[in-house]
């Protein structure tokens, strides 16, 4: 008995022991920006395997998840007669929820794995302590950049998505199901606001942005330096990045949209 | 070399993208490209009762939207609603004498300001308030009147 | 450099060095001196620490107790900065090589250079085939690291090690792993560095016979202390029966060949089974 709260006890330390680590190697990141805008080769290749990469993934996804928000909605609002509302129901959804969320989902799974598997495998062939035995600061030289190019690419991401979304949504909408085009987009120009839903999306993905690419520097660079360390941090980095996302989003959500 | 500049120019269209992106979301998706944003000038109107009128709802004249509700406060001394309004600059020849009213779109739909000019000789200017208001109307009230008066009705027949 | 490279002095002083990791003791108080100009051997069991002493040697690991001295320097007392600079004059060599796997043998080469010297390319890429030339790797410096052997990937390694000229290089387990041909190549190239560069070398490993071949003197680690020191003559002649099992590898010893258990018979009939 006595021995299973030791258990616990010791559990529940590991994870503040993890949380502690990971607090304070963003510091240590961030300390190593102006040395990276010295070198913007190093961010530009970063931007390249995090933004470009992902890209297409979130371009397909964002279509078709405003086609089948469009299907959908079509299918509930024509009860009401309402259809004319359908523009402002895919861009509502779009801007305010699946844009940021799917898409941090989405990054997490593959730009967020990519960035944990990239960085434990360094450290276990030894090339992040190589570099430290160069002189070259490994967190600056490898975290950093990749740092900035996840928080970059996460809302430029989303802003794809979404943008593809209300375009995909008007395609099924006006294009198959006969919605008034004028109606698409005068309703949802006339309730969607910028500051309150576009703005609020922008921060919600900025955030996801931050977080998600800090959980994927943090589980790679903390991963053991084994195979099986790394593939554990890569799950381990999908598995918390969504949660984190899905748990954060409730939260701002309220915070943004709650009276 | 060659894959170096292959990568910029992708690197370079990503972020081209997403900003197109974003712009595209600020002025074809939101109400954005509708002006009032920075150019406004405010007025305040002072109600008995704003209903469920909330910020950043409608202002309209003639049912054309010229601005939005942007604050809503509570004037302990008087007991009044006093609600600021941002009306677009484009539309500034307002008689003073404008009369503001609460409408509900629908017949359970959203509240908004409506305005009636008047014939005033001047205009209403930034920090003006409109003198002439009627509150929103509550169902419940509406409901209350109603049943009083037909209740009045029968006590007279009584008589 | 400073009043303290006196040529008598040793480069790498350690003093009751104490290091552990969990609840496992690696060093349990050991000192060491690792002499100027020659080449020092490591040697002990897998799982002894041979690794962990060169990373508290570079500064990648901070003891518990104990100081390490690198020519006069505190490695543990200096500042981020200070430690760099001490760096740049350290080489190591690891393992795998830790090659950056993503730029070419070439690229990997200059990086220490392009990152400390601010020469000019054209002065670089003269001082890169110098040092490929060293090796014997000048015709390989297009590929890739994925597209080398083990031992090419460690000259490369070894290339990039003494870019900046180093005082010493610490090799971590170099012939693990090799053939005899590369095993043969990489002795000879760290015996010739050492001689050729006035450089400091110590290995790190378990290979007795290879290790003994190029080395002048040797310590011997066990169990978090050090077990015997001193010339590969007297080591070799040594009366002490740890040594004598480690250096002749013999299967049964002061190092028993069965892990700790209870009596077998007991085991095979006793109440447990």
């Amino acid at each position: 008995m006595l021995n299973r709260i030791a258990e616990l006890g010791a559990a529940g330390l590991g994870v503040l022991q993890g949380l502690g680590r990971g607090l304070l190697l963003l510091p240590a990141i961030l300390a190593g920006t102006l040395a990276m805008l010295a070198r913007p080769r190093l961010l530009i290749r970063q931007l390249y395997s995090v933004g470009v990469m992902t890209l297409i993934i979130i371009a397909v996804s964002g279509t078709f998840v405003g086609m089948v928000l469009s299907l959908q909605g079509h299918y509930i609002l024509s009860q009401f007669s309402a259809e004319e509302a359908l523009g402002v129901m895919v861009a509502a959804s779009l801007v305010r929820e699946l844009g940021p969320v799917v898409t941090a989902l989405l990054f997490a799974g593959r730009a967020g794995s990519a960035l944990t598997a990239e960085i434990g495998l360094m450290k276990a062939t030894e090339q992040l302590s190589g570099l430290e035995m160069m002189a070259v600061n490994p967190i600056h030289r490898v975290l950093t950049p990749r740092f900035w190019a996840g928080f970059i690419s996460l809302p430029l991401l989303a802003a794809v998505f979404s943008a593809l979304g209300v375009l995909g949504g008007w395609f099924v909408g006006v294009g198959l199901l006969g919605v008034d085009d004028g109606a698409y987009w005068t309703q949802m120009t006339y309730k969607i606001d910028f500051q309150g839903d576009i703005l609020n999306g922008v921060i919600k993905s900025v955030v996801f942005g931050f977080v998600c690419t800090w959980i994927a520097l943090y589980q790679g660079y903390d991963a053991t330096p084994t195979s099986e360390g790394v593939g554990q941090a890569t799950t381990r980095t999908v598995v918390q990045s969504s949660l984190v996302v899905l748990g954060l989003d409730f939260i701002l959500t309220a915070l943004m949209f709650g009276e | 070399m060659q894959t170096n500049r292959t990568m910029e120019i992708l690197v370079g269209g990503f972020l081209l993208i997403g900003l197109v992106a974003l712009f595209f979301l600020a002025m074809n998706v939101s109400n954005l490209s509708r002006g009032v944003a920075g150019e406004a000038y405010r007025v305040t109107a002072r109600f008995d009762n704003v209903g469920s009128l909330t910020e950043r709802a409608k202002v309209t004249i003639a049912g054309v939207r010229i601005g939005r509700v942007e604050r809503i406060e509570y004037d302990s001394k008087t007991f009044e609603a006093v609600v600021t309004l941002a009306l677009d600059n484009r539309y500034n020849a307002l008689p003073d004498d404008t009369f503001a009213k609460i409408y509900t779109a629908g017949l359970l739909g959203e509240q908004y300001v409506g305005l009636e000019p008047g014939g005033g000789e001047s205009n209403l200017k930034e920090g003006d308030e409109i003198a002439f208001t009627q509150s929103a109307l509550v169902l419940e009230e509406m409901i209350g009147q109603f049943l009083f008066s037909k209740a009045e009705e029968k006590s007279d027949d009584v008589f | 450099m400073s009043n303290h490279s006196d040529s008598d002095s040793p480069l790498v002083r350690i003093r009751d060095l104490v290091y552990r990791r969990g609840r496992r003791v690696i060093f349990d108080g050991i000192n060491m001196d690792i002499p100027r100009g020659k080449v020092t051997a490591v040697m002990g069991p897998s799982g002894t620490g041979k690794t962990t002493l060169l990373k508290l040697i570079g500064g990648q690991l901070r003891p518990e107790q104990g100081s390490i001295e690198v020519d006069g320097e505190e490695v543990h007392r200096l500042s981020t900065r200070e430690l760099y600079r001490l760096r740049m004059r350290m080489g190591m060599l690891f393992q795998s090589g830790a090659l950056l796997t993503d730029i070419s043998v070439f690229d990997n080469v200059a990086y220490p250079l392009r990152e400390h010297t601010g020469l000019p390319e054209s002065m670089i890429r003269k001082l890169v085939l110098l040092k490929l030339e060293a090796v014997g790797l000048r015709g390989a410096r297009e590929l890739m690291p994925a597209e080398l052997s083990g031992g090419m990937a460690r000259r490369v390694a070894l290339a990039r090690g003494i870019a900046l000229d180093p005082m010493m290089m610490m090799y971590d387990e170099p012939f693990t792993g090799q053939d005899p041909i590369s095993m043969g190549v990489l002795l000879e190239l760290i015996r010739s560095l050492n001689d050729a560069a006035h450089m400091t070398s110590i290995v790190v490993s378990h290979d007795v016979a290879e290790t003994a071949e190029i080395a002048d003197h040797i310590y011997l680690i066990s169990d978090g202390k050090v077990v015997e020191e001193g010339e590969v003559a007297q080591i070799r002649e040594s009366e002490n029966a740890w040594t004598r099992q480690f250096i002749g590898g013999r299967a049964d010893g002061p190092v028993p060949f069965h892990y700790p258990a209870a009596e077998f018979g007991e085991d095979l009939f006793g109440e447990g089974a």
